[in-house]
């Protein structure tokens, strides 16, 4: 069987996932439940300095947007950090580490922007004996307004110099948590590195709408007649959140930051796919929000099936597989020509793949032959860009079926070369690069 | 259990009287609005749709079903009406299974097709709970349209020509609009008026009047209707039942399957209409299988189908087959009736022989089998009753029985249409009667127009 036992900056804990601050690490009652039902470890809601704590809004803190039967696939919330007392959540975090030695506890962290205000939570935290902080520089709302949360992770210099506060007044390993609200995540990253940062975790929420009432003419969630801009999480960001932790795991200057993978993770199958592009672990909110702390029962057994089905022994073997595959566009192999191919067999005659392509894209896929409703593929025509695929409901129906080196692709009429070329070498590309005679 | 539950012979109130409210409540209760959107949400918006295909009026399931996904339900409605104005009914009494539901590309992905009909009703009832038309006629023409027979054909028929500007005048022989959606269709399928409803949404439109207690051959004429009108469309149901050709079959205590039906349509209480104890029905078709399913519901004891062919021949779908397995009646099949057992002229059972295809001809093998029964239904069938039609200078060629048409719906004789179960070639679907009223319509409009 599988060891999924993780190592993250010297923070141990049984399985690689743990539950991200939010909601569901506000307090004791929930940690402790998650903990019961299996879950590596927590980061605790974000604290805040000391000092009456911060108000939520009394009405709808959630908007969402769904998939067909309702299937929640974004979530976006304007819920602030936590809004309890500094000391209770102190005290409570003490005594759940206390009762939970085996299991990872990091504290998430957002106070203003002064070394001084830093200076003082460090020492309460680190009594609480937690294994590690995490730095909220991500938050888009509300505490954004305030100078703190994304309004510092948005700034590179920001987040390096409260690294650096953080890492000269405490003994504890520092998580720096991004904000994907930004143009190139890999600024804060490096300016996170060389803060001094164990590591970086990624991604927080996105700005985000989820909708807009029709009735009131009100965005939502609604408070009032108004909305305001709320983080966006669940599913529906996970596609997002994989290229930023891609674009700093193979980016040379922050080669080996220790990553924590967040966005959208609902199966094993996404927390291995982050893994796979560099994260040490990931962390998990939308899906427990939504299905409650069972689903870790699920990753845990789907995970180490898939590892011991491959042979992959330890997480080791699995983090940043993907990573070399992530290449720029104008280094993918320009002579790897692909056909599609419908599965007749499997076809259920929905005709997707016919009016996608006929409307929209390559006029590549018939609707009738010889007189009977029939979808095949036009290799004449198909260009290989794996729409059909897309939009076919029957899984594995239509396969993209590589050209073997030799044969002439009846689009172009070239025959396919064995060779890897280019776009820095193609004749087409005005800065080509030209081998040397 | 009431009392007479175990009487014998034909005997009223053999149920208690909720059970009766129980027996006859809709088959398929609506769905609300979860449920239709659970459903709308599994359609594929095919292209080309081959459930749009199987429709016979070409409804366009996708983009209705895509409607109520989006929470438009008087647009999904509209989308219906436009194409069948009897939609309402049709999504109650179709046999989806073999239309829509059997090309759903559900069925062949996974053999569950998307539930079309329950979402059309779904559509379709919103609309006219709201009290919503969404057709306004055209100007007056001053042209005058006769249409005989106020069912499914005639009444789509004359809604479509209303909507072109034309006067119409339905002639009706029975008391109430509607044909077999109010006479002939199983109750459970259309409960609480709904057929008299429909009807009325029809003929909101305007231009539409009915005259009850006309019928061909009695109190009208062909020759004088196509005098008095710039056109004529009929759309006459099928008057005539097969006869068993059975010894004894006069007997009391054998009626015609269509006529129970129609009687137990029309009862205020159906506590009141009696029932046999034993009840044996003959045929193979849908009226069969509603004569015996409503024969159990109101409380006979045994019903038995009697079928001269094999499962597979029986025009009554799969599904309705399995309906009246459910609900207890029992369906034989390879037996034909050979003689009615009379006591006293009543019904005391049933002979049949047993059946077998020789050379491909069915014959009686000799051998026999006697049921009980004191009720004894004739469904073998009905036939066009062709008589009525012509004479007095009116002249309609008839094929196999019934009125020849052409595609547009054009019998022999000018300016003379025809449609539903009186034409030739037709499948005695309400459907179908839909769509060829409807067709009807558009090419008398065009004549009138040209």
């Amino acid at each position: 069987m599988a060891d999924i036992r993780n190592d993250f900056v010297g923070i141990k804990s049984p399985n690689p996932f743990w539950l991200a601050s939010a909601p569901p690490t506000d307090k004791a009652y929930n940690v402790e439940r998650a903990f019961k039902a299996g879950w590596g470890g927590v980061v605790w809601k974000t604290l805040g300095e000391e000092g009456p704590p911060v108000v939520n809004v009394n009405g709808p803190r959630y908007g969402a947007i769904w998939g067909a039967d309702r299937r929640l696939l974004g979530l976006n919330n304007i819920e602030l950090i936590t809004d309890r007392d500094l000391y209770q959540n102190l005290t409570e975090i003490k005594q759940v580490k206390k009762n939970w030695p085996d299991r990872a506890l990091v504290v998430s962290l957002m106070v203003p922007c002064e070394e001084e205000a830093w200076k003082a939570i460090l020492p309460l935290v680190e009594e609480t004996e937690a294994d590690g902080i995490e730095l909220n520089f991500g938050c888009p709302h509300g505490m954004s307004e305030r100078g703190m949360g994304a309004a510092v992770g948005q700034v590179p210099e920001y987040v390096e110099m409260v690294v650096r506060w953080c890492k000269q007044n405490t003994r504890m390993p520092v998580i720096t948590k991004l904000t994907p609200n930004i143009t190139d995540v890999r600024k804060p990253a490096r300016a996170a590195m060389a803060g001094g940062t164990d590591a970086v975790s990624l991604i927080n929420t996105i700005n985000s709408i989820t909708a807009v009432d029709l009735d009131t003419f009100a965005p939502q969630p609604t408070i009032d007649g108004k909305g305001s801009h709320g983080g966006y999480c669940g599913p529906a960001v996970k596609p997002i959140a994989l290229n930023m932790v891609a674009e700093i795991a193979r980016d040379p200057e922050t080669a080996g930051l220790p990553i924590s993978g967040i966005g959208g993770i609902t199966t094993w199958r996404d927390a291995a796919e982050f893994m796979a592009l560099g994260a040490g672990n990931v962390q998990v909110c939308t899906a427990a929000m939504t299905y409650g702390f069972k689903i870790v029962q699920e990753m845990i057994e789907g995970l180490k099936n898939w590892m011991d089905a491959r042979g992959h022994a330890r997480l080791e073997d699995i983090v940043g597989r993907a990573t070399p595959n992530v290449t720029d566009w104008q280094y993918l192999n320009l002579n790897y020509v692909t056909k599609a191919r419908i599965d007749q067999d499997l076809c259920i005659k929905c005709g997707r793949c016919h009016i996608a392509c006929e409307d929209t894209s390559h006029q590549a896929i018939t609707a009738l032959v010889d007189g009977a409703r029939r979808f095949e593929v036009i290799e004449e025509e198909c260009v290989g860009c794996n729409l059909c695929v897309n939009v076919c409901p029957v899984e594995g129906c239509i396969d993209m079926v590589p050209l073997a080196a030799g044969v002439v692709d009846k689009r172009t009429g070239a025959t396919v070369s064995p060779a890897y070329a280019n776009w820095t070498t193609h004749p087409n590309n005005p800065s080509r690069v030209t081998a040397a005679e | 259990m009431a009392d007479g539950h175990y009487t014998d012979g034909i005997a009223a109130g053999r149920l208690k009287g909720e059970d009766y409210q129980r027996n006859f409540a809709d088959l398929h209760p609506p769905l609300d609005a979860h449920e239709a959107a659970v459903e709308a949400d599994r359609c594929y918006f095919c292209y080309d749709a081959p459930c749009m295909t199987a429709c016979p009026t070409s409804i366009d399931i996708p983009l209705f079903i895509r409607q109520i996904a989006t929470g438009n339900p008087l647009g999904s409605a509209k989308t219906i009406f436009d194409q069948n104005i009897l939609g309402g009914m049709c999504a109650r009494v179709c046999p989806t299974e073999t239309l829509c539901e059997e090309a759903c590309v559900r069925e062949a992905a996974e053999g569950k097709p998307v539930q079309i009909g329950r979402l059309q009703r779904y559509a379709t009832d919103t609309a006219m709970a709201a009290g919503r038309q969404f057709h306004e006629r055209a100007e007056a023409t001053g042209r005058t349209v006769a249409v005989v027979g106020a069912g499914p054909a005639g009444l789509a028929c004359a809604h479509r020509l209303a909507l072109h500007g034309h006067s119409v005048t339905i002639y009706e022989a029975r008391d109430k609009s509607g044909g077999l959606n109010e006479y002939g269709i199983a109750a459970y399928k259309t409960p609480g008026g709904f057929a008299q409803a429909e009807v009325d949404y029809v003929r909101a439109v305007g231009g539409i009047s009915i005259e009850h207690g006309r019928a061909l051959g009695k109190n009208l004429s062909l020759g004088e209707l196509v005098g008095d009108h710039d056109a004529v469309f009929l759309g006459m149901g099928l008057a005539g039942v097969n006869a068993l050709n059975a010894e004894g079959e006069d007997a009391e205590g054998v009626e015609n399957a269509v006529d129970y039906i129609a009687g137990l349509r029309q009862a205020e209480d159906l506590s009141g209409l009696p029932v046999g104890r034993r009840v044996v029905v003959i045929g193979g078709g849908m009226t069969a299988i509603d004569a015996a399913i409503q024969a159990r519901l109101l409380g006979a004891e045994e019903v038995t189908i009697c079928y001269r062919r094999g499962r597979e021949q029986m025009n009554a779908s799969a599904f309705e087959q399995e309906l009246a397995a459910s609900k207890g009646v029992t369906i034989r099949h390879w037996l034909q009736p050979k003689r009615v057992l009379a006591e006293n002229g009543r019904v005391r059972g049933i002979e049949l022989e047993y059946t077998a295809l020789s050379n491909g001809r069915l014959t009686g093998t000799g051998e026999t089998l006697t049921l009980k029964a004191d009720q004894v239904f004739k469904a073998i069938g009905q036939s066009f009753m062709a008589g009525v039609l012509n004479g007095n200078s009116a002249s309609v060629a008839l094929e196999g029985g019934r009125i020849r048409v052409d595609g547009e719906g054009r019998t022999s004789m000018s300016k003379v249409w025809a449609g539903g179960d009186c034409i030739a070639g037709g499948d005695d679907l309400t459907v179908s009667a839909v769509a060829q009223g409807r067709d009807a319509a558009e090419s008398i409009n065009r004549a009138l127009m040209g």
